[in-house]
């Protein structure tokens, strides 16, 4: 389980997130969702280390992120994937190369043991026989899949995925929500998406959290969020006219 | 203030830098690649800069030598000083700085903007050793070369001007040349190339390192880098000549 515990976070006289707690369950996709600008991406690079917080804490089962000396943290980050908004590939690897990485870097497999890997995550992603490629010569769908791979190499025990739907079309962004929701139960992952696509909320949200003015605004499941009477909330949820139309039906 | 900050950064970066690699192997093989990238891929404008420019002082040397008390070797003699003191050093490293800094500073500012940097962070891996120890390592190995080959090809360049113009004989020419030749002023020479390797390297990448943005902010980091590499070296180069020449 990941705890996020009274985390505060400023930059400069600019407070983005205010005494935030959240708690997120393994085997199960927790969402982050928020309008933005409201600290959705702050919060997640928070969590995952890459911004240090201000007060507060995280706990990773128990484990505190925050009094970890750099070393600890290093050993705590092989266990965290990350799927990037842009992907985030090495453009100057191939594809295989690519989800090798963490495996040449952390392992003492053989390079025939690597690609054994690289090949079964490629193929898990449905990606199979793309080895080659260069991340030039991929579209942003396949781009996020070898995210995925790369981010599954290592058997994290977190995943984190930020904005996974950006820039894809829909169908593309259903085969991703599902195979973040399919690897989420498979490896049993705590798996973190921070997401303000609603599509993305019904798909694949177990457990959801509302991030607003930087606090925790609200927290359930979907079922919950769709029946809520909060206004914020549902000014995000219901801001769109095809969202309003499926609250009317659900209603009636 | 906010110098004193970049350059308090600066050091904090460097601190990391050479923290213990995580995987020898990778690291060696992209210092390999590196000096391929840095060092081989700068040969031809290193070659070209380098005729020219010892033919240019050859030439000068040659129509500045109006009184003939002056002997004609003095044009090989005065040729070769410039070339191995300051030219190939000094001005071959600023064009370095120009081009391998600004392709240093692009790369690491590109990958920080496309949150590539943050991937490797994420991973565990020390994205600063990993990204800047190997052109480090490769730059301070491979630019002494550079520089000896670009001392040899000034001095054909200068050779060729004045010879087959008439202005000296190849006899003068080459006993100019080899005339008071002190071992200790290659020493310098190289020690002060190694020390501009490691400038080139490090400030273009704090400057890719620390870009902030988009596109137009990984071009500002690359001009910074070049002019900011080519100040310190400028600085550099005055301070070592204090300190190992007089």
């Amino acid at each position: 389980m990941i705890e996020v515990k009274n985390v505060n976070k400023s930059f400069g006289e600019n407070h983005v997130l205010h005494d935030f707690n959240a708690k997120f369950e393994a085997g199960q996709v927790n969402l982050i969702i928020g309008q933005s600008g409201q600290g959705k991406s702050v919060l997640a690079k928070c969590i995952v280390g890459l911004l240090e917080v201000d007060s507060g804490s995280v706990l990773y089962d128990g484990r505190d992120f925050s009094q970890m000396n750099r070393k600890e943290r290093k050993e705590i980050r092989k266990e965290i994937g990350m799927l990037f908004q842009g992907s985030a590939l090495f453009d100057s690897l191939t594809v295989e190369e690519n989800i090798m990485f963490p495996l040449k870097m952390f392992t003492q497999q053989s390079k025939k043991e690597m690609q054994k890997r690289a090949d079964f995550c490629l193929e898990r992603v449905n990606l199979s026989g793309r080895n080659k490629l260069l991340p030039a010569e991929c579209s942003g769908g396949m781009k996020k899949r070898i995210a995925i791979a790369r981010a599954i190499s290592m058997n994290p025990k977190y995943l984190f995925c930020d904005e996974p739907n950006s820039g894809l079309d829909p169908s593309t962004s259903i085969v991703i929500d599902n195979l973040i929701k399919e690897i989420t139960y498979e490896y049993n992952i705590n798996t973190v998406v921070i997401t303000h696509d609603m599509n993305s909320v019904i798909e694949v949200g177990d457990h959801i959290v509302f991030i607003h003015t930087g606090r925790n605004w609200w927290s359930g499941t979907k079922e919950e969020i769709i029946k809520t009477d909060n206004k914020e909330i549902n000014d995000f949820v219901y801001a769109s006219s095809f969202m309003k139309e499926l609250k009317e039906k659900l209603i009636s | 203030m906010n110098y004193i900050v970049n350059i308090g950064k600066y050091f904090q970066m460097l601190g990391q830098v050479f923290s213990k690699p995580e995987r020898f192997k990778v690291y060696y093989t992209r210092t390999m690649n590196e000096i391929v990238t840095i060092g081989v891929n700068s040969l031809a404008i290193v070659a070209i800069l380098s005729v020219f420019m010892g033919a240019v002082i050859a030439l000068q040397t040659a129509s500045n030598m109006d009184s003939p008390l002056l002997p004609k070797y003095t044009i090989g003699y005065i040729t070769r000083s410039s070339t191995i003191l300051e030219f190939s050093p000094t001005i071959i490293s600023l064009i370095l700085a120009g081009k391998v800094g600004s392709n240093i500073a692009s790369e690491i500012g590109t990958m920080r903007v496309t949150e590539q940097i943050d991937a490797l962070e994420i991973m565990g891996v020390n994205s600063r050793s990993f990204l800047i120890l190997p052109k480090i390592v490769a730059a301070m190995s491979f630019f002494p070369f550079l520089i000896i080959i670009s001392m040899g090809l000034s001095l054909l360049g200068g050779y060729a001007s004045v010879v087959y113009s008439g202005l000296s004989s190849h006899e003068e020419f080459v006993f100019g040349i080899r005339s008071f030749f002190k071992t200790s002023d290659i020493v310098y020479a190289l020690v002060k190339t190694v020390c501009f390797a490691f400038i080139i390297v490090s400030v273009s990448s704090y400057f890719g390192y620390f870009t902030k943005g988009g596109a137009l902010d990984v071009g500002k980091s690359s001009t910074q880098a070049v002019v900011w590499s080519s100040i310190v070296i400028l600085l550099a180069n005055f301070v070592l000549t204090q300190l190992i020449l007089l």
